[in-house]
């Protein structure tokens, strides 16, 4: 493609890539991001432009491969377009249906249709399932329509106009005041300004020999939270949004390099991203002068190796540098001080996509959206014990019960809600109590958890919060750099006693010495690592306290997770012997004959519940 | 120059002065254990922690004080209740983790911890980096650092062999504030310390009971009835072999 030189030339562009694509043109967008790509996305593509082909209508209907759509639950969703229509758990097999119905006058496949449970309702389109109804889709918007390799898709969709429009008539700190005034806060979950940010980085810095004043600017796409995807969806599906985001952030901060530093557990991020780079560049929106307006910017792509710590942004910056990835105190803050000790903003992924929505609707747009003080849309990862598994885009404010129920469809096997487990590990669990709680900066924080980077994780009433806490310590006492002593000595410690409480060894004194711990690390640890470290420790204790006095008075779990606590039994009257349990039990622990009761041999029993599981008259007993 | 208030003393530094230095100048007692004059700070021991609230936001944190660079209108606190609390819970975990350091032990009674909640680990290291910021930053050598991550970091060689930079000089041992006055007696785990026994032979002169001359032990006078049950014959023994 021919370099654009000027903000005309890139309207031209958009104007020839709209032309060029035929609205009415029957298109079949499937998801091919993590999630739908391990449920067969890749085998459903190549099945449906077999079909395509051999139906002889390779030029009359295209076959698209796009980001994460949200519902993995459901997976593989695809799309067909003009319509929209929604269809979701297609395989396969199912591929010459599909276009047999798109040539056939687009009657939808039945069967492949998304059914409400609730009202048991058929959807046809993405907006009449309850998931995406009570949405508001900004930064995801376009994540079902786009090829993210193709910065032509991109462009069809409104891509890179609002760099046409910062870089046509507006100043940095015009820029810098849109973002301020929109009231965007950081989405990797300490929720600081934005635009704040941007103005201090702005202040700081000394010219260096040839006047100029050397700034840079990082995405952080390190996202290591168990259970959270929000970042590699988002650079899987539309790396060129995240890539505008960072133009529009050079020129309001004056930095010619920037720095992506994902995961490189992240391997379809990485390469969409590298490949969303290299097309950006072809087209002369990174490099030397852009866009015709002297704007130099390039982005380097870094890759880290896995430890959670690196998104802290200190951490970050040592390992861009090449240093070992631990933090250091702040202050100096890296506004002040950052990557090679110059002026150095790190905003998340989800931050830096939301500029270039910012900027091109203006910053009333945005800061309609959300409450007082907490901005705009967020996006969650739904998990864990939840019908409806995947991606949300709401507004802020949205409470946890429209969350849970409207969006995410409930909880399965007619269990009921007990806790939400907000911000990764180290953010907090909120009971079911307090399930109409806004959720934004200030309200979770009130709570005992955080924003946290938006991995939200729903747990049922078969979990033991002891457990919970003390897989969360595990996590971190791995993940914690080991640099400053309370953090690393402290998740150590609290990893012992909540094991010694999960096993009925738990004394009621090591409570305090939990409080005790949680409050030391929170006010003396050296980074954000640390002083969040306990907060799923402290919020547990906090709203789940009988539950831990029932691990050390009686030395039970009330849950029945924890495995020193609970005991594998057969009912004899109920068992009617049919060896299912038998055939699945790995340590041979289940004696009997055919036909007769069987019993359990307790000093073999490894307490992993298959049996359980299996027995259809439901005579496995756990006390 | 920064001007800011410690303990309520007004005190004016230099640009660049740590707060550390400021507490230091104004001759404020303030523990560390990974602080030397001679090298660059990195706050891993945070015993110099001290309450900070900026006359800006009005907010109070503790923040360490070696890696605090003071600013103008700083109100710094270095032995308020808080701070106490947190020096005394984070010595109660270094006593944990380095139960028969005499450093340890020492500043341990002097901020009052009478007990231990955690098992303890008998470590010989408290990864404060002494070591190896004086091997890179005052012997220009670099030949130890490092590796691995939270539980598994240690101070190693790399790849565990010795590096040919190392002048074996011997600075590293120097600065130890743990591997230094080690003490080999202590077994019991609800004693700090059972006497200076460590300080063989010098401790021992014509006193009537073993008293250590070195310093003045905090945990010593603490745990005084336990000493004099040993028999000072015998700690001569003990020592002696």
């Amino acid at each position: 493609m021919p370099r654009l030189n000027s903000i005309p030339e890139l309207e031209k562009l958009r104007a020839e890539c709209v032309a060029g694509s035929d609205a009415q043109r029957p298109c079949l967008t499937v998801c091919a991001g993590s999630g739908c790509s391990a449920a067969g996305a890749e085998d459903l593509l190549t099945a449906l432009r077999k079909a395509v082909e051999k139906a002889g209508m390779k030029d009359q209907i295209d076959v698209k491969s796009t980001g994460c759509h949200g519902f993995c639950e459901r997976g593989p969703v695809m799309l067909v377009w003009p319509e929209g229509t929604f269809y979701n758990r297609v395989t396969a097999s199912s591929a010459a249906e599909v276009v047999a119905s798109v040539c056939n006058g687009h009657k939808p496949v039945e069967k492949l249709l998304y059914k409400d449970p609730v009202s048991g309702k058929k959807c046809l389109t993405e907006e009449e399932v309850p998931f995406y109804a009570r949405q508001t889709r900004v930064l995801f918007a376009n994540n079902g329509r786009i090829d993210p390799k193709q910065i032509t898709d991109y462009l069809r969709v409104g891509g890179y106009a609002s760099v046409a429009k910062v870089l046509g008539g507006m100043t940095p700190e015009g820029v810098v005041e849109t973002v301020t005034k929109s009231g965007l806060r950081g989405r990797g979950g300490a929720g600081f300004p934005t635009g704040v940010k941007w103005s201090l980085c702005r202040a700081n810095g000394k010219p260096n020999g040839h006047g100029e004043i050397e700034r840079y600017i990082i995405c952080n796409a390190d996202e290591g939270d168990p259970g959270a995807f929000m970042d590699r969806s988002l650079l899987e599906g539309n790396p060129h949004s995240v890539i505008e985001g960072m133009i529009i952030g050079a020129f309001a901060l004056g930095a010619k390099q920037g720095f992506v530093y994902v995961r490189a557990e992240y391997p379809l991020a990485v390469k969409h991203l590298h490949v969303a780079l290299q097309q950006a560049e072809e087209l002369g929106l990174l490099g030397d002068n852009i866009l015709g307006t002297g704007l130099n910017f390039r982005i380097r792509l870094v890759q880290g190796a896995g430890a959670f710590v690196c998104g802290e942004e200190t951490a970050l910056i040592a390992s861009i540098e090449g240093r070992v990835g631990e933090p250091h105190p702040r202050p100096p803050y890296p506004v002040e001080k950052g990557l090679f000790g110059k002026p150095t903003v790190i905003n998340n992924v989800k931050t830096w996509a939301s500029v270039g929505h910012i900027v091109n609707r203006g910053h009333e747009w945005y800061s309609a959206i959300g409450t007082e003080k907490s901005k705009g849309t967020m996006v969650f990862s739904l998990v864990g014990k939840i019908n409806n598994t995947g991606l949300v885009e709401v507004p802020m404010g949205i409470t946890l019960h429209e969350m849970i129920y409207d969006i995410g469809g409930g909880i399965p096997n007619g269990r009921s809600l007990k806790a939400v487990q907000i911000g990764g590990p180290s953010g907090g669990c909120i009971p079911a109590d307090l399930i109409d709680l806004p959720i934004d900066y200030e309200q979770l924080t009130k709570a005992g958890s955080m924003m946290g980077s938006g991995g939200m994780v729903v747990m049922d009433d078969s979990t033991c919060m002891v457990d919970v806490a003390r897989y969360f310590m595990e996590f971190l006492e791995e993940e914690s750099c080991g640099q400053c002593f309370p953090c690393r000595q402290g998740t150590q410690e609290m990893k012992a006693i909540l094991t010694r409480i999960c096993e009925g060894r738990g004394k009621e004194e090591d409570l305090d010495t939990l409080q005790d711990l949680g409050w030391l690390m929170k006010e003396t640890s050296l980074c954000g690592l640390g002083q969040t470290a306990a907060n799923p420790v402290l919020t547990t204790l906090r709203y789940f306290r009988s539950e831990y006095l029932a691990h050390i008075r009686d030395e039970v779990c009330p849950a029945k997770v924890c495995k020193k606590l609970i005991v594998y039994e057969i009912n004899p009257t109920v068992c009617d012997g049919c060896g299912a349990c038998v055939k699945v039990c790995a340590g041979t622990a289940i004696l009997g004959e055919k036909d007769r009761a069987h019993k359990i041999d307790q000093a073999k029993c490894t307490k992993c519940g298959a049996c359980m599981e299996v027995c259809k008259p439901k005579a496995v007993l756990v006390s | 120059m920064p001007k800011l208030r410690i303990n309520g003393i007004s005190v004016e530094v230099e640009p660049g002065t740590t707060v550390l230095e400021a507490i230091r100048f104004l001759g404020l007692p303030i523990p560390t254990l990974c602080h030397d004059d001679g090298l660059r700070d990195i706050g891993a021991c945070r015993l110099c922690v001290v309450e900070v609230s900026m006359a800006a936001n009005g907010r109070t944190r503790l923040l360490s004080a070696c890696t605090l660079p003071a600013q103008d209108g700083m109100d710094v606190r270095t032995n308020s209740n808080t701070v106490q609390r947190a020096r005394k819970l984070l010595l109660e975990l270094y006593v944990a983790t380095c139960p028969q350091s005499k450093t340890i032990q020492d500043l341990a009674s002097e901020y009052g911890v009478r007990r231990v909640r955690y098992d303890t680990h008998n470590e010989h290291c408290i990864q404060c980096g002494l070591c190896v910021r004086i091997c890179e930053q005052q012997m220009m050598a670099g030949a130890i650092g490092f590796s691995g991550r939270g539980h598994d970091r240690r101070v190693s060689r790399p790849f565990d062999i010795t590096s040919e930079k190392c002048r074996q000089c011997g600075a590293c041992l120097y600065v130890c504030p743990v591997c230094e006055l080690r003490c080999q007696a202590s077994t019991a785990t609800t004693a700090l310390c059972s006497g200076c026994l460590n300080f063989a032979p010098v401790c021992f002169q014509s006193y009537d009971d073993a008293m250590c001359f070195l310093e003045p032990c905090h945990a010593c006078e603490l745990t005084g009835p336990i000493r004099s049950e040993i028999p000072i014959k015998k700690l001569k023994k003990t020592l002696s072999s």
